[in-house]
């Protein structure tokens, strides 16, 4: 989940406008002058489609954006391609202009930089499933064979072995769009632009093909640009999360500053829906101060705990977690035993969680102990703990909303 | 009566001037004729000879030999063993009744009338579908052609060209373009906007769209604009037998002015025949381009 912060980002875009109609370029500065969208439709007929869109976004990273139909998101994916050109503003992409390139440039800018998988696909019907893949490589110019092989390594990669030969109308909906996503991968492209790739597919095909992708990005660490209007997906692949409204940004961030953060109503409405004990882990809501007591005895446990203040402690020895420890046990030790080591009798059995683990997940084992969880990470260290309180909130705060009498509605 | 209301009578030239302008018109185009009709004859020239070495062609080579050749190409076309059958009895009856001459004529004109027109529609309608400028200004032009009587046009051509076989495939080209012209337009635009955005987003040019993706995929409309425009070819034989086509034309024409009720009939049967074959042919084949987009 860490992207490069540290890196410049590959894919800039500074003060993008779009206005859609004859005369954009005066409309424009009426919309700059901080006139409303409905008052330029009314006035001037003209659409404003997007406005002063500023994004940043970093090389490996998925970056998803988010908005109901209309709010110009699918607008904004086409200006990282040109497939629209921008009213106004500059697109900086790994450190070239695109607003400068001539056609011949921009035609190559596209065959090199990206590749794009579209929301009904967008494939060839009167091309085997083959020449849809290898199509990128074939408007390059690669030999025949030469694609066909890339072109047979991904079909694989997808999972579509064995089906080569045949046309994109024989195929199902996701297998059609597994053959989108290998066209898209097949060209080597950096970066991917997805517009509401899986919008079109069922919902457990669509989850089954963000598994995949998540997959897919784990081996290639590709740029991933995500469209979707569905804030679970959102959620689920994306690193960042930029929100549009009416062809506005309105909030951008990591997924749970979304979630826990929401910047205004509008946000708000969108994210009490989610269900956050599936859509948050583990490591976004622990607390991470810890007593940890690595000590061999139990004196230097005593002087351990009585430091960090608190009534409990993780024992940690080499073997990594072994169970929790509390004040009062360890204050009705004997002083002459000080000397021992500390035996399971001492220890309260609380087991652990691993810190990417939903929160879901860890509910039952929250319920059958009073005491906090001890949260692991990848490595089995001791990263913090997870109490009750802490659960309840994060989870009650969204149900709270829902059962709101007068829910806000779009 | 010399308050003449306009009102009651539509305003109107003149007879003296309305004789004069048509005058004035027709020197025109006597002069035009007279001074440019060698040079546009013999730019038609190496269509001309086209056409005589195809007619030639078809009626050197044996009648077998013909059939045969069709049979296989309706074959290929349409993968039908029936329609293939069918093919052959009709230019066997044909021959049988002795229009075997007159028939492989008229195919040699419809063959060659049908390339130019795709020939020269394909690019006009491509030129249509890429600019709506375009496409307003030609659609009126072809609805001209489309309405305007056969004859009339015929009366410029002759003029300039004379009576006999290039005259007459102008006539015909004029007469069945438009289907090809209007359908490849129709087809290129109904292409799928996400297929082509698509293309565009792989970085394709505006050539490798045109040949790669939308021609490709307006093929089955476009096949249905060559089919009519075959057909309008054929119903024209009988008005081009009248400036010197040969061919099932102008047994026709004769029948109708002698009442030789027989010989038009079997002509006009010939005429029909060549009609459904050549529309068979290019529907089925339409038809199987079709198939391959699969389950759409």
């Amino acid at each position: 989940m860490s992207s490069n912060e540290n890196n410049a980002p590959l894919i800039s875009i500074k003060n993008l406008y779009k206005i859609f109609g004859k005369n954009e370029k005066k409309v424009l500065e009426e919309v700059k002058a901080g006139k409303s969208k409905e008052a330029i439709l009314a006035e001037t007929g003209h659409t404003v489609g997007l406005a002063d869109i500023n994004l940043d976004i970093y090389p490996g990273e998925i970056f998803v954006i988010m908005g109901l139909s209309g709010s110009g998101k699918s607008t904004l994916i086409r200006h990282f391609n040109r497939l629209i050109d921008p009213t106004a503003g500059e697109i900086v992409v790994a450190g070239d202009d695109v607003m400068q390139l001539n056609d011949k440039d921009l035609q190559n800018f596209r065959r090199q930089k990206m590749a794009m998988v579209f929301q009904r696909f967008g494939l060839m019907p009167h091309r085997t499933v083959l020449q849809n893949i290898t199509y990128g490589l074939q408007v390059q110019g690669v030999a025949k064979k030469d694609r066909e092989e890339r072109g047979n390594e991904w079909l694989k990669t997808v999972g579509l072995d064995g089906y080569a030969k045949q046309y994109p109308g024989q195929l199902s909906g996701g297998q059609q769009q597994r053959v989108g996503l290998a066209r898209a991968l097949c060209t080597d492209a950096d970066i991917l632009l997805m517009d509401e790739a899986f919008s079109a597919l069922d919902p457990l095909i669509r989850s089954e093909m963000q598994d995949q992708l998540i997959e897919l990005q784990d081996k290639l660490h590709k740029t991933i640009v995500f469209i979707t209007h569905d804030l679970d997906e959102a959620l689920r692949i994306g690193d960042k999360i930029a929100i549009l409204r009416d062809g506005l940004l309105i909030q951008q961030g990591t997924p749970v500053d979304i979630l826990l953060n929401p910047i205004d109503d509008y946000v708000e409405a969108f994210v009490k829906d989610v269900n956050r004990a599936r859509a948050l882990t583990v490591e976004t809501v622990m607390q991470p101060q810890i007593c940890r007591i690595s000590s061999e005895n139990i004196g230097e446990a005593v002087a351990q705990m009585r430091k960090s203040k608190q009534e409990y402690g993780y024992v940690v020895n080499d073997d990594g977690y072994q169970g929790m420890i509390t004040q009062e046990t360890l204050e009705n030790v004997e002083k002459s035993d000080y000397g021992n080591a500390i035996t399971d009798e001492l220890l309260e059995d609380v087991p652990s969680v691993q810190s990417d683990a939903l929160l879901e997940s860890v509910i039952s084992d929250m319920l059958d102990n009073e005491h906090p969880l001890a949260v692991l990470n990848a490595e089995g260290e001791v990263e913090g703990h997870l109490s009750r309180t802490t659960l309840a909130e994060v989870l009650s705060d969204s149900n709270e909303e829902s059962k709101d009498p007068d829910p806000q509605k779009e | 009566m010399s308050d003449k209301s306009w009102m009651s009578e539509i305003p109107q030239l003149d007879r003296q001037e309305l004789r004069d302008f048509k005058k004035l018109l027709d020197g025109l185009f006597r002069d035009f004729s007279r001074e440019y009709g060698d040079a546009i004859q013999s730019f038609f020239d190496p269509l001309l000879s086209t056409l005589i070495w195809f007619e030639k062609l078809l009626l050197s080579t044996p009648w077998w030999l013909v059939i045969a050749v069709l049979a296989a190409f309706s074959y290929a076309a349409s993968r039908s063993f029936k329609l293939t059958i069918s093919v052959a009895a009709a230019f066997v009856i044909i021959g049988y009744f002795g229009m075997w001459e007159d028939t492989m004529r008229t195919m040699s004109m419809i063959i060659v009338s049908t390339l130019l027109a795709i020939l020269i529609g394909m690019p006009i309608g491509v030129a249509m579908a890429r600019s709506n400028r375009v496409q307003s200004l030609v659609t009126p032009i072809l609805d001209v052609m489309q309405t305007m009587p056969a004859f009339v046009y015929l009366i410029p051509v002759v003029m300039l060209l004379g009576i006999g076989k290039v005259p007459g495939v102008i006539a015909v080209i004029i007469y069945a373009i438009p289907p090809v012209i209007r359908l490849t337009n129709l087809g290129i635009r109904l292409v799928d906007k996400e297929v082509l955005e698509a293309a565009t987003a792989y970085g394709a040019s505006p050539m490798q769209r045109l040949f790669g993706v939308q021609i490709p995929l307006a093929m089955p409309t476009i096949m249905a604009g060559i089919n009519q425009t075959i057909m309008m070819a054929l119903a024209m034989v009988v008005i081009a037998s009248m400036i010197g086509v040969k061919g099932l034309g102008q047994p026709v024409l004769q029948a109708i002015s002698n009442q030789y009720f027989t010989q038009g009939l079997l002509n006009g049967l010939a005429i029909v025949a060549l009609a459904i074959i050549f529309d068979r042919i290019s529907q089925s084949y339409a038809k199987r381009t079709l198939q391959n987009f699969g389950g759409h």
